[in-house]
C-alpha cells in the first residue's frame, strides 16, 4: 500500500510539473498561434540562470526565484516576439515550426557557452530543507502511509492555482479575449483600437513566465547530479503530450493529461520489473511520455485537434529539366573526383560524410520541400538503414545496402501508417515522438548496442569496386548522391511529383479528384525513408559503424534546418544543408572550447535570420542573379515569390 | 443498379457539431440529365451536405447513394472515382500549382494526363489564357473557373458546385449559366449551391430550399417563387407578408 501510495504522490508531483510546462505551451498557441517548440528550452534557462544566482552569486533565493520568473523571462519572451515571432505572421506553418526549432538550438548552444563546464556541479537545493540539511516534510496516513516533501506539496499547489488562475483569466478579463482575437485577425484588431503586437506580447510574456516556473520548480527535483541542457529541455518536452491531450486549446484536459501522464510514468518506475533485458524497466520510463504523446496523436480524432496555423501560398517547388538534372549530376561527379583527388585525409571524410548527410537531406527534400510533411526522425531511418548493413553479412556487402534501404522504407511506411490524417505541426510531433521512442528503446538500449560502443558498418563491397581508401569510398558517395539528385529531379518532374505538391496544398481537393492521401503519403513516406537509409549505409560506412549518439533528436533537427536554410525544396540545398552539418563540426574542433555549440548555434541563427523566406539561401534572388549553383534548381523569379507573399 | 435510380439521393441525413443540429433528416434527389438547385441563407447547412455527400463529412444518420449505390461509408477519393466531383466555396485549388498542373494532377489520377487535355478544359471554362500562372495569382472569379475545370477533369456524373459565381461578374455568370446547361445537356447532374438567386432560379430545373438544417421547400422555380415559407426563411416574416 505504501508503495502504491508513494508513487502516486510522485506522480502526481511529476504530472504537476508537467501540467505547469503544458499549460505553459498551450497558452501561447492559443494566443499566439505558435507552437513553441523551444518551450523546454526556456525553462532549461530559467534554472540555469536561478541555479546562477542563488548558488553562485548567492543572491537571497526569494530575489533570485522572482528575478527569473518574473522579470527574466518576460523579457526574453519580449524579445524573442520582437525579434523572431512578428515576422512569422501569415507565414507558414512549417515555417514557424522551423523557427522555434531554430530557437530551441540556439538556447541549448546558449545554454552550452555557459553551463557546460564539467568541473562544476550545478544542483539547486531542496526547497524548505532545515539548517541540519533535511528536506522538511509530512507523513500522511501513519506508518504505511507516505512522506510527502514540503517542496512536492508545494509544486501541485503552485499547478493547481496556474490551472484555476488562468482558467478564470481568460474567462473573465478582455485581455484574454483580446489575446484570442489577435491570433484570429491581428490587422482586424488593430482596426479596433487594440495594439495587437502588444497583445500578442503578453502572450508569450505569459507563457515564458510559465515554462520559467516550471523550470525553476524542476531543478531541485533533478538531484546531485546537477543540471544538464540536454536532459532539462527533453523533461519539459514531455509537457507536449499533455498539451495535445488538451488539443492545445483546453486548459483543464492538459491539465488531465498532465496528471495521468505523471502517474503513468511513475507506476512504471515503481512496478515494471527492473531486471529484465537489463533494464527494460528504465527503457519503458523513458519513453512512456513519448509513447504516450505518438498514442494521443494518434487516438484523437483528426477534427478535435485545432487547426495548427495556415499555410501560406508560396510558389511550386521548381521543375528541372531532364537536361540539368543530368548535366548538375555530371558536375557532382567530377568535382566529387577533383576533391578525392586533392583533400587531405581530414577533408575527404568530411566531404564524404557531408555529402552522405545530403543524400538524407535529398530524402527531406521529397518529404518535406515537395509533399509538405515535416519529419523530426530522418536521423532515425538513417539509422536503421545504417544499423541493417552492420548486421547483415559482414557489414559491407552490396546486398546489405538493399536490404537497409527497403527496411528503413518499410519503416518509414509503418510510421507513415498511424499518422496518415495527421498533418503540419501533429505529424511533426508524432515523427519526434517516434524518434525518441526509436533512441530511447532501440539505439540508447544497451542490450541492442553496448552503451558508448557503435555497430560496425564496412565501406560498400560492390562487385566491380571496393572502396578500401578514403579516396575511393569519397567517390562511391559522390556517385551516390548524383544518382539520388537525379531520381529527385525525376520525381518532381513525374506525375507523383506532380502529387506530392498538390497532397501538400490542399488535402481536401486532393480527395475530391480521386486520389488518395493515405496512399500517396506512405508511398512518399518510405521513399524518402529508404533513402534516409542509404544515407545511413554511406555515412556509417565512412566513419566505422554507427551508434547511438549519431541518431539523436538534436542530430535531425540541426540537418532538418541547415537543409532548410539552403533551401528544402532544392536539390543543391539537400546536398549543402548535408556538406554544411558535416563541416561545422570540424571546424569547431578549431575554435575556443566557450563557443561550444558552433553547429547548433549556426543552425538556429541561419533560420532565424531567414525568418519567412521558404526557399532559403537559394530563394535569394540576389544571389541567385549573382552566382549560378550547378544543380540548377533554383527558383529563378524571386520577385514573383515576393508579390505571391504579398498577396496572402 | 435500379434503372429508375437518380444520379444522387440524399436520404435522411442528419449532422450534429456538439449540441448543434446542422443537418436534420435532409432528404433529396438530384436526377442526370439537369440542374439541381439548393438555396439557403447563411449557416442553413448548404455547405454541410455537400462536404457528407462528398465524403469530407461523416453523417451521424441518413444515407448518400450515387446511382442507386450506397456510397455513405466510402471515402471522399473513393467517390471522385465513382464520378462525383465538386467544388469549394472556400477555394481549394493547388495553390503553388499553374492552372494547368492543377488539372492534370486530376487528369493524372485516371491516367490521361496531358498538357493539350488539360488546356482544353480549361478553354471550355474560359480561363485558358491563365494557364501557366500559379493559381495562388489568379483572381478570384479565374481561380474559381480553374476550380470548375478541374471538377470535370474527372468527367463526373454529378458534380457539386459551391457557389460558382461568387467573383465572376455579370457577363462570366452569365456564360457559367449556359456551361452548367450544356454539361447537364451531357447527361451529367449538377446540384448548384449559390447566392445568386435569379441565376438559380432560371437554369435549374428542380430548386431544394434548406433553412436550419431542415428541407423546407421543394420544386420548381415557380413553386420556390410562390413559396410562402421560402419568402420568410429570406426575408423575414413581416416583409414577405408586406410584400407579397
Amino acid at each position: 500500500m505504501s508503495v502504491f501510495l508513494s508513487f502516486t504522490v510522485l506522480g502526481i508531483v511529476t504530472g504537476a510539473i508537467y501540467a505547469i510546462s503544458a499549460t505553459g505551451l498551450v497558452v501561447t498557441y492559443t494566443t499566439t498561434g505558435v507552437f513553441n517548440f523551444a518551450h523546454g528550452a526556456v525553462g532549461m534557462i530559467a534554472a540555469f540562470s536561478y541555479w546562477q544566482l542563488w548558488q553562485a552569486w548567492h543572491w537571497p533565493f526569494a530575489l533570485a526565484l522572482a528575478f527569473v520568473v518574473l522579470i527574466e523571462a518576460p523579457l526574453l519572451a519580449v524579445a524573442v516576439e520582437f525579434g523572431l515571432m512578428r515576422r512569422l505572421h501569415g507565414a507558414s506553418v512549417e515555417r514557424s515550426l522551423m523557427v522555434t526549432l531554430g530557437l530551441l538550438v540556439i538556447l541549448l548552444g546558449t545554454a552550452t557557452i555557459f553551463w557546460s563546464s564539467p568541473e562544476v556541479i550545478r544542483s539547486v537545493p531542496a526547497y524548505f530543507t532545515s539548517a541540519d540539511g533535511s528536506v522538511g516534510s509530512v507523513r500522511l496516513f501513519g506508518n504505511n502511509g507516505v512522506t510527502i516533501e514540503y517542496q512536492q506539496l508545494m509544486i501541485v499547489v503552485v499547478a493547481a492555482v496556474v490551472a484555476v488562475g488562468l482558467g478564470g483569466f481568460f474567462r473573465k478579463f478582455r485581455l484574454g479575449v483580446a489575446l484570442r482575437a489577435v491570433v484570429d485577425d491581428p490587422e482586424l484588431v488593430a482596426m479596433s483600437g487594440a495594439r495587437p503586437f502588444r497583445i500578442s506580447q503578453m502572450g508569450w510574456a505569459l507563457g515564458f513566465i510559465m515554462a520559467a516556473l516550471a523550470g525553476v520548480l524542476l531543478a531541485p527535483l533533478v538531484g546531485q547530479t546537477g543540471l544538464t541542457a540536454d536532459q532539462l529541455t527533453l523533461l519539459a518536452l514531455n509537457g507536449f503530450a499533455a498539451a495535445v491531450v488538451g488539443r492545445l486549446r483546453n486548459l483543464p484536459m492538459t491539465f488531465v493529461g498532465a496528471l495521468v501522464l505523471g502517474l503513468v510514468t511513475q507506476y512504471c518506475v515503481g512496478y515494471l520489473p527492473g531486471h529484465i533485458n537489463g533494464g527494460l524497466a528504465s527503457v519503458l520510463t523513458s519513453v512512456v511520455p513519448v509513447v504516450f504523446l505518438f498514442v494521443v496523436l494518434v487516438v484523437i480524432p483528426a477534427a478535435r485537434l485545432a487547426p495548427a496555423g495556415r499555410l501560406a501560398s508560396r510558389l511550386a517547388p521548381k521543375v528541372v529539366s531532364r537536361r540539368q538534372s543530368i548535366a548538375g549530376a555530371v558536375l557532382v561527379i567530377v568535382v566529387g573526383s577533383l576533391v578525392a583527388g586533392v583533400a587531405g585525409a581530414t577533408a575527404l571524410a568530411t566531404v564524404s560524410q557531408g555529402l552522405a548527410l545530403g543524400i538524407v537531406g535529398l530524402s527531406l527534400v521529397l518529404l518535406v520541400g515537395y509533399a509538405g510533411q515535416v519529419s523530426l526522425c530522418q536521423l532515425t531511418f538513417m539509422g536503421i538503414g545504417a544499423f541493417t548493413m552492420g548486421k547483415v553479412s559482414g557489414g559491407d556487402s552490396w546486398w546489405g545496402v538493399i536490404l537497409a534501404v527497403v527496411l528503413s522504407g518499410a519503416v518509414g511506411a509503418v510510421v507513415a501508417l498511424p499518422a496518415l490524417r495527421l498533418r503540419g505541426l501533429y505529424l511533426a510531433l508524432a515523427t519526434f515522438a517516434f524518434g525518441e521512442v526509436a533512441y530511447s528503446a532501440f539505439f540508447d538500449n544497451s542490450s541492442v548496442i553496448s552503451d558508448g560502443e557503435s555497430i560496425n558498418v564496412g565501406r560498400v563491397r560492390l562487385p566491380f569496386m571496393h572502396a578500401v581508401t578514403d579516396r575511393a569510398e569519397l567517390i562511391e558517395v559522390v556517385v551516390a548522391v548524383a544518382l539520388c539528385a537525379l531520381l529527385v529531379g525525376f520525381v518532381r518532374r513525374s506525375s507523383f511529383g506532380r502529387r506530392l505538391v498538390a497532397m501538400s496544398d490542399s488535402p481536401a481537393a486532393f480527395a475530391t479528384v480521386g486520389l488518395s492521401a493515405a496512399r500517396t503519403k506512405m508511398a512518399v513516406f518510405s521513399l524518402s525513408a529508404g533513402m534516409a537509409g542509404l544515407g545511413g549505409v554511406l555515412y556509417a560506412g565512412q566513419q566505422g559503424g554507427i551508434g547511438a549518439n549519431d541518431v539523436q533528436f538534436i542530430g535531425s533537427l540541426t540537418l532538418l534546418l541547415f537543409v532548410a536554410i539552403w533551401g528544402i525544396r532544392t536539390i543543391t540545398g539537400a546536398v549543402l544543408g548535408g556538406l554544411t552539418a558535416a563541416a561545422l563540426p570540424v571546424l569547431q574542433t578549431h575554435l575556443p572550447a566557450s563557443l561550444a555549440d558552433v553547429t547548433g548555434l549556426a543552425a538556429g541563427v541561419g533560420i532565424v535570420l531567414l525568418g519567412r523566406s521558404p526557399d532559403g539561401i537559394l530563394g535569394m534572388g540576389w544571389l541567385v542573379d549573382r552566382i549560378r549553383l550547378p544543380l540548377g534548381d533554383q527558383p529563378s523569379d524571386f520577385t514573383l515569390v515576393k508579390d505571391v507573399v504579398r498577396a496572402t | 443498379m435500379p434503372p429508375d435510380a437518380p444520379a444522387l439521393r440524399v436520404d435522411q441525413v442528419s449532422v450534429r457539431f456538439g449540441g448543434v443540429a446542422a443537418l436534420s433528416r435532409v432528404s433529396l434527389a438530384a436526377g442526370a440529365g439537369a440542374v439541381t438547385g439548393l438555396i439557403g441563407p447563411n449557416g442553413a447547412g448548404k455547405t454541410t451536405l455537400f462536404n457528407v455527400i462528398s465524403g469530407l463529412q461523416r453523417p451521424d444518420e441518413g444515407t448518400v447513394e450515387l446511382a442507386g449505390r450506397d456510397i455513405t461509408r466510402q471515402g471522399p477519393h473513393r467517390r471522385a472515382r465513382l464520378g462525383l466531383a465538386r467544388t469549394f466555396q472556400r477555394l481549394e485549388l493547388f495553390g503553388t500549382l499553374s492552372a494547368t498542373d492543377n488539372i492534370r494532377v486530376a487528369l493524372d489520377s485516371f491516367g490521361r494526363s496531358t498538357e493539350r487535355s488539360a488546356v482544353a478544359l480549361l478553354e471550355r471554362v474560359g480561363v485558358a489564357r491563365e494557364a501557366n500562372a500559379p493559381v495562388s495569382t489568379l483572381p478570384t472569379g479565374s481561380a474559381r473557373l480553374v476550380e470548375l475545370a478541374r471538377s470535370l477533369s474527372i468527367n463526373p456524373q454529378v458534380l457539386l458546385l459551391d457557389e460558382p459565381c461568387s467573383g465572376l461578374d455579370e457577363r462570366e455568370t452569365a456564360a457559367l449559366g449556359e456551361l452548367l446547361g450544356s454539361l447537364a445537356a451531357e447527361g451529367r447532374s449538377v446540384v448548384l449551391v449559390e447566392h445568386d438567386t435569379e441565376l438559380v432560379l432560371r437554369i435549374c430545373s428542380v430548386v431544394h430550399v434548406l433553412d436550419f438544417g431542415e428541407i423546407i421547400a421543394s420544386g420548381t422555380p415557380d413553386e420556390i417563387r410562390a413559396n410562402e415559407a421560402v419568402q420568410e426563411a429570406y426575408l423575414g416574416r413581416r416583409q414577405a407578408g408586406g410584400g407579397a
